[in-house]
């Protein structure tokens, strides 16, 4: 662990890209396949299964510290992170445990049939053996929650350095269906054909949005214009007769959508789609909530399907006849998808993302004003001739989304953020107006600048009216330009809306609260857009 | 009952007995000052009070005031009212105010810690009734390690650095933090420059007959290709302004309590974050409140809700009163207050 603590506390230390990479490689040399098989696999979100409750986790390290368990609580919500607070509070280590990364990870998921008086020994003899950033890792492991200053795409960029291996060969290995437990470092990254593993799904390829207008992107007939739609970017893969969904953030969810199962049949082996799992009835897309009410659920009833029912809006074909296309040109992909969809009878379970033409921008932008009547989120550009690329790069594919929704509303209430907020006033509520009373509709954490949060912070110590827990009410005060993609009725939240994506868009200090919205304005704008 | 000996007032913590007020945030005809940080010693008071060794700061920074000394452990009785300065351990000179009248005792402690950093007189417990506290640091996720094994962290981070070739280059409070960082430094490693606003201070203290290691100012003259495997001190304010471009390649490090979280040691998007705080952590905060031997505790700033809560549950009667101290803040260049002392001293340019 000693490796692996050191190797945490350097990507820690810095925000240069460089040095972390350097930190990575040299890990990867230092420890043997095994650590190395298990740094990749929590680097890309693959970690063991949480073994003991956190609520018991608490309980023992307040016990230790000697705080009564609410004081621990509040420590946590300063802190944002219940495996630092933990490790924070526990007094000093008493002897010196020394022990490999995979040990730490095997010993954490030995704890999974232990008695409670079990697990505690065990948890409590480790925290006594282990220095405070040992034990933070330890405790991050245990709680399931593992997020480092790195992405994925570093890692893979170290890895690549470290095999002497291409990056999208590395970044094309290193997805899908493995964890540590089920391949070894040898066979993940050294074997010849890493395509053994037949639900091995392509690394996405992620738009940037565009930089103001697309008129220095050359002409609109370079570019496949097709509407942006707001659902959950999935890859269908048929092969051997098995069928595979795969979300965007790797998680294989072909369970929870039984709908696609047909595809099995109508799709022929070697296939490989990507689109989006969109919310959809009657031929037309649902709003993105419908489709929030099913992810997450652990069994997928006859009541949600009906409720909430999917189809797969495809764009684009990654594998064709088993074979990886993805270097053939966007024109040539969207021919051999356009071919093979609409000779299937596929009920509408897949419907082929429709391409716009337009002979100018002018005239591209003014349709993409109309896209939140198609439930859509704008444009997505695409260019004609260019291959499908890997992760998040510029200059092929651009999403150009229409302008939010904004509204001016008033903040009162505050809260210290957490995490790398902690400290600051960073989390607040605000208002419109009812008549004469405020009434609140949304909360948003982001969007203004490092210095305007101290700024607020410092007045919000000045002029807290109430404090409840770790909100304050303030004066009403200020104004907030909110901007969110979307509004829904909600039975839940007082004001009546439910805001999509709601982020502060700037501080409107022109503004006195008098001039803020009306509970009114909201419901004109559910009217239209709901 | 009788009233309070000291009130929290709109101006400041002011005792009605002897007509004086205590670090007010508010022009007041006279001010007792325990140190001369921004936030508890401010411009415009008719008169000052602050012990000798606090003196020459509080003065070099609010310039042409009208100020009297005191030594401590020295009584000084207005109206009938027993002031006594006693020290606090968190900078050079500062005091804890001992108030008696009538056989109640109140301390108003400022800010405070009970490491002896060899630059501030150690605190002292002073038995009371009252005793006024901050809570900068008071949650148990604060623990401070021991400062020598601070300091190595940090004279082993500016020897990597001076072999790579880089500038090292660490914050800390101009008043204080500096000082303390200045005396852990190895100068077997190289040079240390100052931003105005630190050297002004230590020449305050210097002239106060403090020892301190040798230092050079930055100026408009000063070659920047002396800096690289040298190391710079500079208050929390320079940090990202223009002045400290010229320092590249550079590697920056904070000194503050507040490094003890990922959070904040990360948006601050140092380099290094070094726990190193003037203030008391959790076990020092209950450790000095128990050897007062008060019965009742007043929170004045910090985590005071969470913190007072804490005493009232292990039987000593604790509150809450608004301030306008702000703690360790300026640390981490949060603070509204010393950010204008130290761009009054400007970046030497």
């Amino acid at each position: 662990m000693k490796n692996f603590a050191n190797l945490f506390t350097r990507l820690d230390q810095t925000t240069k890209t460089l040095v972390k990479v350097a930190a990575l490689v040299e890990y990867f040399e230092k420890v043997d396949d095994v650590d190395r098989l298990w740094a990749m696999g929590l680097l890309s979100h693959r970690r063991p299964k949480r073994t003991v409750k956190t609520s018991l986790l608490r309980e023992w390290a307040a016990e230790i510290a000697g705080v009564p368990l609410w004081l621990f609580e509040d420590s946590y919500r300063v802190v944002g992170d219940l495996a630092e607070t933990i490790a924070l509070v526990l007094p000093p280590p008493v002897k010196e445990l020394d022990h490999s990364l995979a040990y730490w990870i095997e010993e954490i998921k030995s704890l999974k049939d232990l008695t409670d008086e079990e697990k505690k020994e065990r948890v409590l003899n480790a925290w006594s053996g282990l220095t405070r950033d040992e034990r933070f890792l330890y405790n991050k492991l245990i709680t399931g929650g593992f997020r480092v200053g790195v992405s994925q795409k570093l890692m893979m960029r170290a890895l690549s350095q470290y095999s002497g291996q291409e990056e999208s060969a590395i970044a094309h290995r290193l997805m899908g269906n493995w964890t540590p437990d089920n391949t070894s470092y040898a066979d993940l990254i050294l074997a010849e054909n890493p395509l053994d593993d037949i639900s091995k799904p392509y690394p996405f390829y992620l738009a940037y949005a565009v930089d103001g207008s697309p008129e220095n992107l050359g002409e609109p007939g370079e570019w496949q214009i097709e509407r942006k739609w707001d659902g959950i970017r999935g890859q269908v893969i048929v092969r051997d007769g098995s069928l595979f969904v795969w979300s965007r953030g790797e998680e294989l969810v072909t369970d929870k959508f039984p709908e696609y199962h047909p595809l099995a049949d109508l799709l022929p082996d070697g296939t490989v789609l990507d689109g989006e799992i969109l919310p959809f009835a009657n031929g037309k897309p649902l709003s993105f909530n419908i489709l929030q009410t099913r992810i997450g659920r652990k069994n997928v009833t006859k009541k949600i399907l009906e409720s909430a029912p999917v189809s797969l809006m495809v764009y684009d074909i990654l594998e064709f006849e088993g074979e990886d296309i993805r270097q053939k040109s966007m024109d040539e992909r969207r021919q051999i998808l356009v071919e093979l969809i609409t000779g299937l009878p596929t009920n509408n379970i897949i419907i082929l993302s429709e391409t716009l033409e337009f002979d100018t921008w002018e005239a591209a932008a003014a349709e993409r004003e109309n896209s939140r009547l198609h439930l859509s989120e704008g444009f997505m550009l695409k260019r004609k001739n260019s291959p499908y690329q890997i992760g998040r790069k510029k200059g092929d594919w651009w999403k150009w989304k229409v302008e939010p929704l904004t509204i001016d509303a008033v903040m009162i209430y505050a809260q210290q953020g957490s995490g790398r907020r902690a400290n600051l006033y960073t989390d607040y509520t605000f208002a419109v107006w009812d008549e004469e009373k405020l009434v609140p509709f949304t909360k948003a954490y982001s969007g203004l600048t490092d210095a305007e949060f101290r700024q607020i912070t410092s007045w919000v110590r000045k002029n807290t009216l109430e404090r409840f827990g770790p909100v304050r009410s303030v004066k009403p005060t200020h104004v907030f330009e909110i901007a969110f993609e979307g509004i829904n009725k909600s039975s839940r939240h007082k004001s009546g809306v439910a805001l999509r994506f709601p982020r502060i868009l700037r501080w409107r200090k022109d503004k006195p609260i008098e001039e803020a919205n009306t509970l009114e304005d909201l419901k004109g704008m559910l009217a239209v857009y709901g | 009952m009788k009233p309070d000996l000291l009130k929290f007032t709109p101006k400041g913590i002011y005792c009605q007995a002897a007509d004086v007020y205590i670090d007010p945030w508010k022009p007041v005809p006279r001010a007792l000052i325990t140190h001369g940080h921004a936030d508890h010693s401010r411009w415009g008071n008719k008169a000052y009070l602050a012990t000798d060794i606090a003196a020459p700061v509080i003065k070099y920074r609010l310039g042409n005031i009208k100020m009297e000394t005191i030594k401590f452990g020295e009584v000084r009785t207005i109206n009938g009212v027993k002031f006594s300065f006693h020290p606090a351990g968190h900078i050079l000179g500062s005091a804890q105010i001992r108030v008696e009248h009538k056989g109640e005792i109140w301390v108003a402690s400022g800010d405070y810690k009970l490491e002896d950093d060899g630059l501030a007189k150690p605190f002292e417990p002073i038995r009371c009734h009252t005793f006024i506290t901050e809570s900068t640091f008071g949650l148990p996720v604060y623990d401070w390690k021991p400062q020598e094994e601070i300091f190595a962290s940090i004279n082993a981070w500016w020897r990597q650095n001076a072999a790579d070739g880089k500038t090292t280059f660490i914050t800390g409070y101009s008043l204080g933090k500096a000082q303390r960082i200045l005396r852990g430094l190895d100068t077997s490693i190289g040079n240390i420059y100052t931003h105005g606003a630190v050297e002004n201070i230590n020449q305050v203290i210097r002239n106060q007959g403090v020892s301190l290691p040798g230092t050079i100012r930055i100026t408009k003259e000063t070659d920047k290709k002396l800096f690289p495997g040298n190391l710079i001190l500079a208050p929390p304010s320079a940090l990202n302004s223009a002045w400290m471009k010229k320092f590249k390649p550079v590697s920056i490090g904070v000194a503050s309590g507040w490094m003890t979280l990922r959070g904040p040691r990360r948006r601050k998007a140092a380099d290094r974050g070094f726990p190193l705080s003037d203030h008391v952590d959790w076990k020092d905060l209950n450790k000095a409140i128990a050897m007062t031997e008060a019965t009742r505790v007043i929170v004045t700033h910090g985590y005071s809700s969470i913190f007072s809560k804490y005493l009232n549950e292990k039987g000593i009667q604790a509150s809450i009163e608004n301030t306008e101290y702000e703690g360790e803040l300026a640390e981490v260049n949060e603070s509204a207050e010393e950010n204008k002392v130290d761009a009054a001293a400007g970046g030497s340019e």
